[in-house]
């Protein structure tokens, strides 16, 4: 068995049997639900909104190439610099090669997935360079030196007692019960940081290819920090993040509020179109931008599957998914959790190694029907695993199940196997469930029926006296 | 130019050639409809907005409440000066940072206190040290109860946000129903050369990211207050 799948296993069982900690994400989460469907009821039709977003994803998606080189056209005449960046090797270089050619000394950071993609922080600190994270969750778990539990809430997973015993122990602060003493803690501790930093890197939630802008979508106020304050501006982006019109983020930026947080909108949605421009009074002096593809192309090639690059990381097929729920975000082992990390990652990272995600879903749909555009989650997962047993077939299924299949062809053999069904079981019942069980991997956590004394053709037998 | 470029531009054309997505599953199918009405299609869909002037403040004015923006109607300017001065006192400010704007510049007029001005320039840590940033604003959103700020109406990008509170002055004229309505203002506005930053601020600044309690004041403006000329 591969290791990220034995890691799988062991993780999602310890988590799972933990059970004050699922009641706390679950608690977390019910405040999210009734938010988010306070919100929904807000818009006259959500689902046409979800259509519309399916269908103006679907048209960016399959026109990539257009729109990445008018979005590239765009912003390149506004004074932004655009790397193509295939891999993530080719993105860390870039950053690290800009970082040294201007000499910087300090680096702040607002929220990006892309940057844990590409483990961008590890290469910068290997190279001596200080990398702060400034999104309240995302410094906590950065002074935990773990990552993020959750797409959006990265810090989900931690009581503020946790909390205020890290900040204790790290920043020296008083010990405190007080969500808002704790969250005043760090934005003094950020506050010097804005102000010394010489480079802001960010992510984008979206890229507009008509006027050439990042949108970043927020509620701290600390992107917008990042984003102004120092004098060089990196923004990552996913070659998949293109809308092509301005117009297009009105129905975005509500739709991504609602589903991932629950919001009408978040409190910051900010759209740049390059550096500071003449005659305006800040702003960094050079933006870039780094497109990364880093296979995502590989998605793009699966057409069956190409629908889930117009994920917005909304998280809101995490938040119901009822596997993420009990299993939590870091059994996953992967940058992006939940349903969309286990469709996207085996083709992000290769099929071989990352198939089990497949498995961890129990196929309810839910993820299918709370995503704002419409990925179809679930089939997807039903593909991976198709495309899984395709590529690597697996013996002892096919043996079991040709086995079963002659057995159900032929009624002398079924007569048999239940005649030995009856002698087997009760010994299996010595040993049900225990290492000594050759089926205790379906019996572990589930009671194998119990064979009826008598057949069904053997009641009919005697009652009707046989086949007439 | 990286070699970088040629490279995914190549992949991206070899995924799509000839090989076809199937269509998002909708119960419309809107694709082309969308794309020659954009934006206008969308309002069928968006949090309803009424037609005229008194229903948006209205809706402006109810979601303030729930985002805890501090909004506030004014009969005019002078209305306007009177309150900021008692905000002033209230909080006991000591300096101020505004921009150089015919309506922030009316109504921080004969207010007795420092002001730095951003929009010539300024230094991060005499921005950092003020009380409260006095902004304009593109337009108001009712929608969404959203404030449109841009370095031109607003002095600049850290105005709005590294201050502890926000004071933003806007006429009843600058009222929009929506988002769309906002976009069409700015390109009327700038054309093609729209300013380097615009954001739209939905009240004042948050976080959940502790047991997902909220919390305002989190990196941005603790206090956002909107004044409203009548």
């Amino acid at each position: 068995m591969a290791t990220q799948a034995a890691d799988f296993q062991t993780l999602s069982r310890r988590y799972t049997a933990d059970k004050p900690f699922r009641a706390f994400i679950q608690k977390a989460l019910g405040g999210y639900y009734k938010k988010r469907d306070e919100n929904k009821a807000n818009f006259q039709d959500w689902q046409g909104a979800r259509d519309l977003a399916a269908e103006t994803k679907y048209e960016a998606v399959n026109h990539l190439d257009k729109y990445l080189l008018e979005f590239e056209q765009k912003i390149t005449a506004r004074g932004a610099k655009v790397f193509w960046a295939p891999n993530a090797e080719a993105a860390r270089e870039y950053i690290l090669k800009i970082a040294k050619e201007n000499g910087v000394r300090s680096i702040i950071k607002s929220k990006t997935m892309t940057s844990e993609e590409i483990h961008l922080n590890e290469a910068l600190e290997k190279e001596g360079f200080g990398v702060f994270e400034s999104d309240l969750g995302e410094y906590i778990v950065q002074l935990r030196k773990e990552a993020p539990f959750h797409l959006v809430f990265p810090a989900m997973h931690l009581t503020r007692r946790q909390i205020s015993d890290l900040f204790q122990k790290e920043l020296g602060s008083k010990a405190t019960d007080e969500p808002e003493e704790l969250t005043m803690i760090a934005r003094d501790v950020m506050r010097r940081k804005y102000c010394e930093a010489d480079m802001g890197i960010s992510g984008t939630n979206f890229a507009v290819a008509e006027t050439g802008m990042i949108s970043i979508t927020e509620n701290e106020g600390n992107a917008r920090l990042t984003t102004s304050l120092p004098r060089i501006h990196v923004a990552l982006l996913g070659i998949e993040k293109v809308l092509p019109r301005l117009e297009d983020l009105s129905l975005f930026l509500p739709m991504l509020a609602t589903a991932g947080a629950g919001q009408t909108m978040t409190c910051y949605n900010t759209m740049y179109s390059g550096p500071r421009q003449p005659g305006e009074p800040d702003g960094p002096e050079q933006m870039h931008i780094v497109l990364l593809d880093n296979r995502r192309t590989e998605l793009l090639a699966d057409a069956e599957q190409r629908d889930a690059l117009g994920c917005i990381r909304c998280g809101a097929c995490l938040n119901v998914c009822p596997i993420f729920k009990n299993v939590g975000g870091y059994s996953y082992g992967t940058t992006y959790g939940g349903p969309i990390g286990s469709v996207i990652t085996p083709h992000l990272r290769g099929l071989k190694d990352w198939k089990h995600l497949s498995a961890a879903s129990s196929l309810c749909g839910a993820c299918t029907e709370a995503c704002p555009v419409k990925i179809d989650l679930h089939h997807h997962l039903l593909q991976n695993r198709r495309n899984g047993a395709k590529a690597s077939p697996a013996v002892g299924e096919k043996v079991a199940f040709g086995g079963f299949s002659l057995m159900m062809g032929h009624p002398a053999l079924y007569r048999l196997a239940v005649v030995f069904g009856r002698i087997f079981q009760p010994l299996q019942g010595l040993v049900n469930g225990t290492i000594l069980d050759p089926l205790r991997a379906w019996t572990g956590s589930r009671n194998f029926p119990k064979l009826a004394p008598k057949s069904f053709h053997e009641q009919w037998k005697k009652e009707r006296g046989g086949r007439k | 130019m990286n070699p970088g470029r040629s490279i995914i531009l190549n992949r991206i054309r070899e995924a799509l050639r000839n090989n076809p997505a199937p269509r998002p599953h909708t119960s419309h199918s809107q694709a082309d409809a969308a794309a020659e009405t954009h934006g206008h299609a969308q309002r069928e869909w968006l949090p309803k907005v009424g037609a005229t002037l008194p229903e948006q403040i209205d809706l402006f004015a109810k979601i303030s409440e729930g985002l805890k923006t501090e909004f506030h109607r004014v009969p005019t300017i002078d209305a306007a000066h009177n309150l900021l001065k008692q905000l002033a006192a209230a909080e006991g400010w000591k300096k101020i940072a505004s921009h150089s704007h015919h309506d922030t510049d009316s109504l921080i007029q004969g207010i007795d206190l420092p002001v730095v001005r951003t929009e010539k320039g300024y230094g991060i840590d005499e921005l950092e040290s003020c009380d409260a940033g006095v902004t304009g604003c593109e337009v108001l959103v009712a929608q969404t109860g959203g404030v449109m700020v841009s370095v031109e109406s607003a002095g600049g990008r850290a105005l709005s946000v590294l201050p502890p509170h926000h004071v933003v002055i806007a006429r009843a004229s600058q009222m929009v129903p929506d988002l769309t309505a906002a976009f069409e203002h700015v390109k009327k506005r700038y054309g093609k050369n729209l300013p380097s930053f615009m954001s739209f601020i939905t009240g004042p600044s948050r976080t959940g990211d502790i047991e997902r309690i909220l919390v305002l004041g989190a990196h941005g403006p603790k206090r956002l207050t909107v004044l409203l000329i009548d």
